[in-house]
């Protein structure tokens, strides 16, 4: 028989799908449980604080040593919530300009999929600087990991969160530079799907975090 | 860019990615990201009104974040296009999540009123 067998094709397996597709399902899968962990522990401690600050409500002595107000900053979340949104809108559009290349259409900037692992890569850093704010604030008005269940919890919860939005920043800044340095193909669409099914992943769990969190008192 | 159907390149290996139809056109993405915006800018408007007192305040809160995660899961996760095998490891983990959520919920009595 001829080879025409393309040299990037995965070998045989028992199903027909690329194990690392699997394995990043597989792996999604487990994170949700970790995450439900957390939000959950969460959950449990909200409202059980003894001393504030507190995020939905006024802290006034002597809980407090000084009058404080509500701790959770919702503009500044709901900006960071739409930026995050935004960046798995990006990352989509990245995905369909590899899968793409070539195709009429996809010729000019806003097919470029170097433009649009830009766009995302800055849509997370922008994120990161709002909870890293957040954070700083947070400590400036008296609340860290170690003052009360609100702050353990909550720290704990958006921490990891932030730490796995790191992780994805990291991941598609390796991304571009591949695609800088030799183009990413077509035949690369599979490694831009599993760091973008990671990266919306990261954006469901905010999703999660935003309301459970923030929005509901 | 073209708002014509995506359709995946035949040098991209669809099988390999479990991909049973085409993924969802720019226009379709567009319109997907409105709809997350206008659910995300009603949810902060929500907890700004005097809904928040209503008895409905959480309901609606939290049927507006299923409806956004649903959204994203499906389309710019590709799942609703995606093989049954990665549907099963996605759903299967998240369903055991939520049920030992709640359950750890109802253990703690947060349902309860303690």
């Amino acid at each position: 028989m001829t080879s025409a067998v393309a040299s990037h094709a995965h070998p045989p397996t028992s199903t027909g799908l690329d194990h690392r597709k699997i394995a990043i399902w597989a792996f999604i899968g487990s994170e949700c449980m970790l995450f439900a962990s957390l939000i959950s522990t969460y959950l449990i401690y909200k409202g059980r604080s003894v001393v504030g600050p507190f995020p939905h409500t006024a802290c006034n002595p002597p809980l407090c040593a000084v009058p404080l107000k509500p701790i959770l900053n919702i503009p500044v979340t709901s900006f960071s919530t739409f930026v995050l949104l935004m960046s798995s809108l990006a990352m989509v559009l990245a995905l369909a300009a590899v899968e793409n290349r070539g195709k009429p259409g996809y010729e000019g900037i806003l097919g470029s999929s170097k433009l649009w692992l830009l766009v995302t890569i800055i849509l997370g850093t922008t994120f990161l600087g709002c909870q890293a704010y957040e954070f700083t604030s947070f400590v400036h008005e008296g609340l860290t990991i170690r003052t009360n269940l609100f702050g353990s919890s909550f720290f704990t919860l958006t921490g990891f969160h932030g730490a796995h939005v790191t992780a994805g920043v990291l991941w598609l800044i390796t991304l571009l530079a591949i695609d800088m340095k030799r183009g990413l193909e077509p035949k690369d669409a599979l490694l831009v799907d599993i760091s973008a099914l990671y990266w919306h992943f990261v954006d469901v769990v905010w999703i999660a975090i935003f309301t459970l969190v923030y929005l509901i008192k | 860019m073209s708002d014509q159907f995506m359709h995946t390149s035949a040098e991209t290996d669809v099988h390999a990615m479990g991909e049973m139809h085409e993924h969802p056109t720019w226009k379709e993405y567009k319109w997907v990201a409105l709809i997350l915006t206008i659910i995300t800018a009603a949810e902060v408007w929500v907890y700004y009104t005097s809904l928040q007192n209503s008895p409905i305040f959480v309901p609606l809160l939290l049927f507006m974040s299923v409806v956004k995660f649903a959204i994203v899961v499906l389309f710019y996760m590709h799942l609703k296009y995606d093989h049954k095998l990665f549907k099963a490891l996605f759903t299967g983990p998240l369903i055991i999540a939520m049920c030992t959520l709640i359950a750890l919920l109802f253990l703690f009595g947060k349902f309860s009123g303690r």
